[in-house]
């Protein structure tokens, strides 16, 4: 007994006007370092023991405010800054339909952080012991009696005096409690590498088999209606019609809406004759122009259009486009070529559209004209 | 308080100047309206809409908080009971206040004028509902209940103060759930018919539950201010402590609460939808002035009471307590304003928010009302619940 180191002294009281009137005495006895312990809330407690207004709302607050601001500048950086989404015509920052979010995570990291906080700074965590654990006190004040102890560590505390205190205000039970040799040898470290280890095992386990069993042993499709539905699929063939299509063939001779075809498919000469190029040059044109050859037809003609370009020896090499004979080409026949093709080239009407073709011969004009410059283009 | 001779509560009666102030406060509101009427009928009689709207909410709110306290068995607000019994009396006021405004419905609703009918298919479609025919009868039964339930609920816990019958505790319980259900469909009717039917083409569904909450915030917040000015002057029990006021706040605070959630999920579908049917009204309220008044109202009737009843000494101290209820109180006539006025605007050319004699007499008509009816309902009466069973339980009450 005389090696213990003694943590308080407890008394027990029976009924709550007792205790009450127990916590108005020690306050006027002037102790500062006491408890009170009943097994459920009592009226009036904290205003007879003189409590202080807990911090914890001041805590709750600031955390509260922090979710505030972190909802709105996530919502902030997802809509406005990288993914700028016209959605229903709403503003980008539409703050009437951040509100529900933004109150549901103030809330969340309020509640949470305050739990948290709590258990860490105001429990000790992860010190899990405290002397009044497992003794006959704790367990008659969590059942069905009413306790008062004053800590040995109070500067008023003297132990004949508290203990004539409590006897005085009509305690038949005063013990004195002690703390256990585990408590004082051993110390917990939230940085300890077995607790971490412990929690990092439990955090594995919890989730594996949380994994398992929801996406293995109960796996259900969330919905599925969209997956199984009756529906084409390109490349495969069909039930619907008895030739396997998915769908049917346009008739001969449709032209689709808005779209004006190719008049002169067959004659390089009336396309000589007919066809003008609608285009101004200008840096528009000759930009797109230079895009678009640059895309499609320098592979083989090559980036200023002498024929000798990156698929050479994959290819023919395409004659230059800086002879007499192309120069005298009319803009009509580089448009036939491009839309039919010519020997090994083939045609490139679905890749090019036809303003489109006209910019690139504008631009095929630009560099015949870069090589075989005239006397006024120096000005 | 273990020995018997302890006096809870000692019969004081009211002043009689009370009443003297009251029909002195009814008088000045009510030349102001006349003086308004005189001037613009129209105008006059959109503010008597709001005289009407506020009249109804604190008596049929007082109705509401006399029977939730039977049905859920609630100790604490047993001794303002009585408070909440008279103010109930107001019912009595309504009719009156309504009658001139049966008399000239065809100056405020539109859906009554034939050319509108004729020219909108839409409000035509509304016409089996919208009809001036049964928008009084059903209003007149309203009326009807209101005073059959002030007779059941608080003359009979009159008359218990005398005869001490404890078994009358349980059949105001059984009164009380069968009075519920009909009190949420009537305040949704009338909210619907009195200022919903302004304008007819809009519609929204929460709307009963908007006025509802703003109702009972109404009518705490005058048996707050009524019953700290009571105690301050001894007319109730000395027992009343700080818990009480507590719940009083705290109830307040969570009816400002529930408010700002109904009026927001109010706000948020409509906007989010954005169908011209359900906008219009908010777009009404958007216009110039409108608009500074539309977002103030957040404040008034949500941020500033929120915060100023947040933390608990500002619900457990009277004289904070009396502030913050005076500013609800009035919070609520701007609400009303804030429904009725931008209707009256729109439908008579005038641009923003007006105000002037007419609106000013809105306030001095409903508290002179208020007095006049505690003045003469109190009359020979306790002004507390000495024969309710739980009076004794309900003075020691803590938290």
């Amino acid at each position: 007994m005389d090696n213990k180191i003694l943590h308080s002294i407890s008394a027990i009281f029976n009924t709550p006007d007792e205790i009450t009137h127990a916590a108005k005495e020690i306050v006027k006895a002037g102790y500062k370092k006491f408890d009170i312990h009943t097994p459920y809330p009592v009226h009036g407690m904290d205003g007879a023991m003189k409590l202080k207004r807990s911090p914890l709302g001041y805590f709750a607050f600031a955390l509260g405010a922090t979710g505030a601001v972190l909802a709105l500048l996530l919502m902030w950086s997802t809509m406005v800054v990288s993914y700028p989404n016209n959605i229903g015509g709403k503003p980008l920052f539409p703050l009437p339909a951040f509100v529900p979010v933004t109150f549901e995570v103030t809330v969340l990291l309020a509640s949470v952080a305050t739990v948290t906080s709590m258990i860490i700074v105001f429990f000790r965590f992860p010190n899990n012991s405290h002397p009044l654990h497992d003794t006959n006190y704790m367990k008659k004040v969590s059942s069905d009696k009413y306790g008062a102890i004053i800590e040995s560590d109070d500067p008023n505390f003297n132990f004949d005096s508290v203990k004539e205190l409590f006897e005085k205000l009509g305690s038949k039970d005063v013990e004195p409690i002690y703390y256990d040799e585990d408590e004082l040898s051993v110390k917990h470290n939230l940085f300890d590498p077995k607790f971490i280890t412990g929690l990092a095992i439990i955090a594995v386990t919890i989730s594996g088999i949380t994994y398992f069993a929801l996406n293995k042993m109960m796996f259900m499709e969330p919905f599925n209606w969209m997956m199984k539905q009756q529906k084409l699929s390109a490349q495969s063939p069909s039930t619907f019609f008895k030739d396997g299509f998915s769908m049917r063939e346009v008739v001969a001779g449709t032209v689709a809406k808005g779209k004006m075809p190719y008049l002169y498919p067959d004659s390089i000469d009336l396309a000589d004759k007919f066809m003008v190029n609608p285009l101004d040059v200008n840096e528009q044109n000759l930009s797109i122009g230079k895009a678009k050859y640059n895309t499609y037809c320098s592979p083989c003609h090559d980036y200023n259009g002498n024929g000798n370009a990156r698929l050479n020896g994959q290819f023919p090499n395409p004659p230059s486009l800086h002879t007499d004979k192309v120069r005298n080409w009319k803009d009509g026949h580089i448009f036939h070529i491009i839309t039919m093709g010519q020997n090994t080239m083939p045609s490139y009407a679905q890749q090019i559209n036809e303003t489109e073709r006209w910019q690139i011969i504008t631009y095929i004009r630009a560099l015949q004209r870069a090589l075989n410059a005239k006397e006024e283009d120096m000005k | 308080m273990s020995s018997a001779e302890v006096v809870l509560y000692e019969k004081k009666p009211l002043p009689a100047k009370l009443t003297l102030i009251g029909l002195a406060l009814l008088a000045i509101g009510g030349a102001l309206a006349g003086i308004g009427f005189t001037s613009d009928s129209v105008r006059a009689s959109y503010n008597l809409i709001i005289v009407f709207m506020w009249l109804f909410s604190i008596g049929f709110g007082s109705l509401f908080l006399i029977a939730l306290e039977h049905i859920v068995g609630a100790d604490w607000s047993v001794p303002f009971r009585r408070i909440t019994e008279i103010l109930a009396g107001v019912v009595f006021i309504v009719p009156i206040v309504a009658i001139p405004l049966f008399i000239n419905l065809d100056q405020v609703f539109v859906w009554i004028n034939p050319q509108v009918l004729e020219a909108d298919k839409y409000i035509k479609g509304k016409a089996p509902y919208l009809n001036q025919d049964f928008f009084v009868i059903r209003n007149a039964v309203i009326f009807g209940l209101m005073i059959l339930f002030f007779i059941l609920l608080s003359v009979r816990s009159f008359k218990q103060d005398v005869n001490k019958n404890p078994k009358a505790s349980k059949t105001s319980a059984k009164l009380a759930a069968i009075f519920l259900p009909i009190f949420a469909i009537s305040i949704s009717v009338v909210a619907m018919d009195w200022l919903m039917s302004l304008e007819p083409k809009w519609f929204s569904t929460i709307f009963g539950v908007y006025y509802f909450a703003g109702s009972v915030l109404s009518t705490l917040s005058i048996l707050t201010i009524i019953v700290i000015l009571l105690v301050e002057n001894g007319y109730l029990s000395k027992y009343i402590n700080e818990d009480h006021y507590y719940n009083l706040g705290a109830l307040m605070f969570a009816f400002t609460n529930f408010w700002a959630y109904i009026a927001f999920s109010q706000f948020l579908l409509i906007w989010y939808a954005n169908i011209p049917d359900e906008t219009l009204w908010y777009m009404d309220r958007s216009n110039g002035a409108w608009m500074i008044m539309s977002l103030g109202i957040i404040f008034v009737r949500f941020g500033i009471p929120y915060l100023a009843l947040v933390t608990r000494p500002s619900k457990s101290n009277p004289f904070r307590l009396k502030i913050i209820a005076t500013w609800v109180f009035l919070a609520h006539y701007y609400d009303l304003y804030w429904v009725i006025m931008p209707e009256y605007a729109k439908r008579n050319g005038v641009d923003g928010p007006v105000f002037g004699l007419t609106e000013l007499s809105a306030p001095f008509i409903v508290v002179g009302a208020v007095i006049v009816v505690l003045a003469l309902l109190s009359k020979g009466k306790n002004l507390m619940p000495v024969g309710d069973p739980k009076f004794k339980r309900s003075l020691e009450f803590h938290l």
